[in-house]
């Protein structure tokens, strides 16, 4: 006897409502413990880690993860649901990355179909294709980080090389199943030259379907965080790029790909 | 295809001038008014009130002094000073006097008064000694309502002190027949009355006071025609000399004879606007559905080019102008109560017609589009939403929300009109309702809804409970009991709605006493002939001549009373964790918060009273000892402590205003506690009260009238303002707060609720924000919410959340492609934030 998919449990580290800036209309995220990277400009990192931490904030410690089925999280979800119909809006997983949690990313997915709305991931695609596939049946738009086309250099910043990633998407594009759009976060040092972005957006272009690249600039949201987890802060002083570089980088990306760019989510 | 023009027409540059003309310097009162009212009454000493009222507006109106101010399309100004005030004897004067030395320098609303003025007021005000409404109105009352009033309990300062205002009357009559029409009405009226009619003599002498006040207006508008014709030939601009003798055309045509173009239905509106303001001194007195009543006069003068888009925009931006330009001069309690030298003209758009198809016009949009280039607090203007309005306009209405103006206020039909049907309005008159002052849903020009009849603080009745109806020693309340002999929640529950009853009664007793008082001293015979039924029944507004009549004070603190009940019922009788005794005196002691200089205050005040009735001296040092004895009183330290725990216990429960269903239906009980037994109560007007749920801005003051409340509140400050959670205490975001807000029973609230909502610009930037925006405002109403507005922040808010994060804790921002609350981020990241929002960069 399978279990009801409503009682998957997984791990989260929060739910956010009222979030208008990532996908379509007014949604909910909700954001699952644990990557597969270490990126240097990480903004969350108690997402990091599957294992339940505390952090301190404003003075006090808070815990961060939590295990929770897919019933509990859907009962805050259906809260908006007025919001979600008005707006065309609705549930969007993030991380860490949710696919290590593929189980409960499925069930979570599937849940918010059932409840009629606009679902959206957010997701490095950092797992095997045949887990990917499950996924795809329930989910409206992937927004997938394509952060740097070199191999070595993705490595050194983020922990791990992009080939299978890279790869991924392709393979999503391919199956025409849902909306995909590559998200790249602009990096000081990392990847903010017009030749990077290009490379990253010449490779976009090459994926059936996709018309849209975000280009995300860096910013230090996360720094009090690393403070309150005891941790250094990776980037240091790294100041975010300007808008103008920002435009140029658009530009950039925009140059002979037929691709709609947009600066932030 | 739509049948409206929504495309934006430029801003005149005349109406900037105008503008700057009106604020070129601080309000000024002025004496005219009270001295031309007192010469009339003295001369007319024995004539029926209704009688006396008509000849002072008469007088008033052949002798006040009159000015067309430079530039100005639309005359008619109620003092020489651009936003000046005339003074009201009639209805009280003696706190103006008290503040003749203080009005210029206060906090709140100051107003500029020359010494020539003072003495000139002097002369005249002791007339009015014993002859005031307000005097009658305190004679009416029983000694208990004094008592509850001297106790803060709730205040109908308001029409206490001052003329009623709060209606909406039929502007569409005096453009669409003129003044005349209305007096062939009155007359024919006259013609039908029968001599053995019981009431002939008060019937006869109402409708002689209407003629002669409609005449009086008349021959006011035939002034200013005179005077733009002196100042025509007196010009040497041409195209001005052109503008004036329009003027003087246009005021030589209404408001007494029917409108023939759009400038002259503007015209009439605004003399029907300020005359009424010089009848009495109520504020509120609201435009209504102003895009409805202009647009055949639009409409025709655009079919026929006899005007282009851009005049009729200018026009509308004038009258705009001119709202600003009448002021009124509250006593210093009552102006931080409705701080910001509000008249509370509220203009309402959009919505549904009679039969209800969806009412947007062009004119919906010029109306919003004149808020964003005049750029100042009149009208207040609002938008009806209902499940047809055009998506068009709700996007231009979130625009002029987002440029940080507070307006407009989005009310929704689809609960607003259901509620108006539920006290006996018909469907096709509530779905043609305005809103008056705040909040309010009125019938337009067929009702007297006394919308703003009292404050009432929820949070008292419930200091009451914890203090058996004692205060300061004195007997204050009635008596519930020892506050350690309440055996369970039900119980402590009961004696707070045993409090709330009888102070709702007493509320009632000062309300119906201040009603009596306006009925027999302050007919308005100009005001009640543009409200039906009052010529047909031959009797005034004031006397019940309105079709539809109400009596709404409104109560506040719902969140504090609700975060109340909650902590007694989870941490007292489910958790035990500490008990009744121990949190009255946690109250008592401020949670070992320390004490403030109100409460020194009042201590001393106490020890001082004690000391007289002993028989003792009271000197300043027995003062300042007993002063600073409070202020630096020490507890012992395991006792401060626990009552510092017992606050922590509160401070970690959920609070209304985070969608927790325990909590929220609490909320719904406590405002039921308000709004359920006030329709059981009738006002002297043949009508019903209602309760209305909002506080304009008196939670702060009557918060400083309250001491530490069982939801952690500290003694003094502000209490919750109307339906919203408490300040700071809202943790999960716009749509969580809302869904709470919409559990509560807004239509049992059938004189208006009203919710505040923080939002800062970056979360309604770009055409995405704005989609968003409206889509928040859709889902809350889809909940059956009433009302919303937006307070969207700016910097200065954003550095005050820095230093007082408590404050703010459901503040939303956007940081970069996505949302966060304020108070979470790192501080340099907050500042970041500040500098954009100083910037606009997002606007």
């Amino acid at each position: 006897m399978f279990m009801n998919y409503l009682d998957v449990k997984g791990r989260i580290f929060d739910i956010q409502r009222y979030s208008i800036h990532d996908g379509v209309g007014i949604r909910t995220i909700v954001f699952l413990k644990g990557c597969a990277l270490r990126c240097r400009w990480c903004c969350n990192p108690e997402s990091q880690r599957y294992d339940i931490e505390t952090m301190m904030v404003n003075g006090r410690p808070k815990v961060y993860g939590q295990d929770i089925t897919v019933r509990e999280v859907m009962e805050t979800v259906k809260r908006d649901m007025p919001y979600y119909s008005r707006s065309d809006g609705g549930l969007t997983l993030s991380g860490g990355e949710s696919l290590l949690q593929i189980d409960f990313a499925e069930a979570l997915l599937r849940a918010g179909k059932d409840l009629g709305v606009n679902t959206a991931l957010e997701s490095m695609g950092y797992a095997k294709y045949s887990d990917i596939q499950r996924i795809l049946p329930y989910l409206d738009t992937y927004l997938m980080d394509i952060k740097h086309m070199n191999p070595e250099k993705h490595k050194e910043w983020c922990g791990k090389e992009n080939t299978p990633m890279v790869e991924n998407a392709m393979k999503i594009a391919r199956s025409g199943q849902v909306k995909l759009i590559i998200r790249v976060p602009v990096v000081p040092g990392f990847n903010d030259t017009e030749e990077e972005i290009a490379a990253i957006a010449h490779y976009a272009s090459t994926l059936p379907g996709v018309n849209e690249i975000d280009l995300l600039p860096y910013h230090s949201f996360g720094e009090g965080k690393y403070t309150g987890l005891n941790r250094p802060y990776p980037m240091g002083n790294a100041l975010p790029p300007t808008q103008e570089k920002m435009l140029r980088l658009k530009a950039a990306a925009e140059r002979g790909t037929g691709l709609y760019c947009q600066i932030g989510g | 295809m739509n049948n409206f023009d929504s495309t934006p027409v430029e801003k005149s540059e005349r109406i900037g001038r105008l503008v700057k003309h009106l604020f070129h310097k601080m309000p000024e009162i002025e004496a005219a008014r009270a001295e031309l009212i007192t010469e009339s009454y003295k001369a007319s000493e024995g004539l029926p009130e209704t009688m006396r009222k008509a000849l002072a507006f008469d007088h008033i109106l052949e002798n006040l002094p009159i000015i067309i101010r430079p530039e100005e399309l639309i005359v008619g100004s109620t003092t020489i000073a651009p936003r000046g005030c005339q003074t009201y004897p009639e209805f009280s004067y003696e706190w103006l006097e008290a503040e003749f030395d203080t009005v210029e320098h206060r906090s709140a609303d100051p107003f500029y008064i020359s010494e020539e003025t003072k003495k000139r007021l002097k002369a005249v005000n002791p007339y009015w000694k014993g002859k005031t409404t307000s005097e009658l109105a305190k004679s009416y009352m029983a000694p208990e309502t004094l008592r509850a009033m001297e106790h803060n309990v709730f205040t109908p300062g308001n029409y206490y002190y001052n003329g009623v205002g709060h209606v909406n009357v039929h502007y569409d009559r005096v453009i669409n027949e003129g003044l005349r029409g209305i007096m062939a009405q009155t007359t024919s009226a006259l013609l039908k009355l029968k001599v053995c009619d019981p009431e002939y003599g008060n019937k006869k002498r109402f409708l002689e006071a209407v003629l002669i006040s409609c005449n009086a207006v008349i021959k006011y508008a035939h002034r200013y025609a005179e005077l733009a014709k002196e100042e025509a030939a007196k010009e040497s601009d041409a195209k001005r000399k052109q503008e004036l003798l329009k003027i003087a055309e246009v005021c030589s045509n209404v408001p007494e004879n029917p409108a023939r173009s759009f400038q002259e239905a503007c015209q009439a509106f605004w003399f029907v606007q300020q005359t009424m303001q010089i009848e009495s001194s109520g504020h509120s007195i609201s435009p209504g559905r102003f895009d409805q009543y202009m647009y055949p006069y639009y409409e025709k003068d655009i079919r026929n080019g006899v005007i282009t888009r851009f005049q009729a925009q200018e026009l509308i931006d004038c009258v705009w102008v001119k709202l600003n330009d009448l002021n009124k001069c509250r006593d210093a309690v009552s102006a931080e109560g409705f701080a910001g030298y509000s008249l509370f003209q509220n203009l309402i758009v959009g919505g549904q017609t009679p039969d209800g198809k969806d009412a947007t016009n062009d004119l919906s949009f010029m109306c919003l589009d004149a808020t964003k280039h005049v750029f100042l607090p009149q009208p207040s203007i609002s938008i009806r939403v209902w499940n047809g309005s055009a998506k068009e306009l709700l996007i231009r209405a979130a625009e002029v929300t987002r440029t940080g103006i507070g307006f407009p206020a989005y009310y929704n039909d689809e609960i607003i009109i259901p509620s108006m049907e539920s006290r006996g309005i018909p469907a096709e008159k509530a779905r043609n309702y305005c809103i008056i002052g705040c909040v309010e849903p009125h019938v337009p020009g067929e009702e007297d809804g006394w919308h703003d009849a009292a404050f009432f603080n929820m949070a008292r009745p419930l200091e009451m409970v914890f203090k058996n109806g004692y205060e300061n020693g004195e007997e204050a309340s009635i008596h519930t009991g020892d506050i350690g002999s309440f055996k369970t929640y039900e119980d402590f529950k009961a004696a707070y709605k045993k409090q709330m009853d009888y102070n709702i009664a007493l509320l009632v007793n000062a309300d119906n006493s201040i009603d009596k008082a306006h009925m027999e001293r302050s007919p308005l015979p100009f005001e009640s002939a543009l409200i039906d039924d009052c010529i047909e029944k031959g009797m005034p507004l004031q006397s019940g001549g309105a079709k539809y009549n109400f009596t709404g004070p409104q109560g506040f603190g719902i969140a504090n009373v609700a975060d109340s009940l909650y902590a007694i019922k989870k941490l007292v009788f489910e958790e035990k964790r500490f008990t009744l005794t121990e949190l009255a005196k946690a109250l008592e002691m401020n949670f070992g918060k320390g004490f403030d200089v109100i409460t020194a205050k009042e201590t001393a005040e106490q020890v001082a009273r004690k000391v007289a009735a002993d028989g003792g001296e009271v000197t300043p040092d027995l003062i300042s000892n007993a002063v600073s004895a409070v202020l630096n009183m020490e507890l012992p330290a395991e006792e401060k402590q626990r009552y510092e725990e017992i606050w922590q216990m509160i401070d970690d429960l959920p609070k209304y205003g985070n969608d927790v269903d325990e909590v929220d239906e609490i909320a719904r009980e406590a405002a039921y506690f308000y709004t359920r037994p006030l329709p059981n109560y009738k006002n002297p007007r043949g009508g019903i009260f209602q309760a209305g749920l909002y506080p304009v801005s008196a939670n702060v003051p009557l918060g400083g009238q309250t001491g530490a409340t069982p939801d952690g509140r500290l003694a003094h400050t502000p209490v919750a303002d109307g339906v919203s959670p408490t300040n700071g205490k809202d943790l999960h975001g716009p749509t969580a707060s809302c869904n709470s807000v919409a559990k509560l029973d807004h239509a049992d609230a059938s004189n208006g609720t009203l919710f505040n909502m923080k939002m800062h610009p970056t979360a309604m930037s770009g055409e995405k924000g704005l989609e968003n925006f409206v889509s928040l405002v859709r889902g809350f109403f889809d909940q059956k919410g009433m009302h919303m507005q937006f307070n969207v922040v700016d910097k200065e808010t954003l550095l005050d959340a820095q230093k007082h994060p408590e404050k703010y804790q459901g503040l939303v921002v956007r940081v970069a492609g996505y949302s966060a609350l304020f108070t979470t981020l790192s501080k340099s990241l907050q500042d970041d934030i500040i500098r954009r929002t100083a910037q606009g960069q997002y606007r």
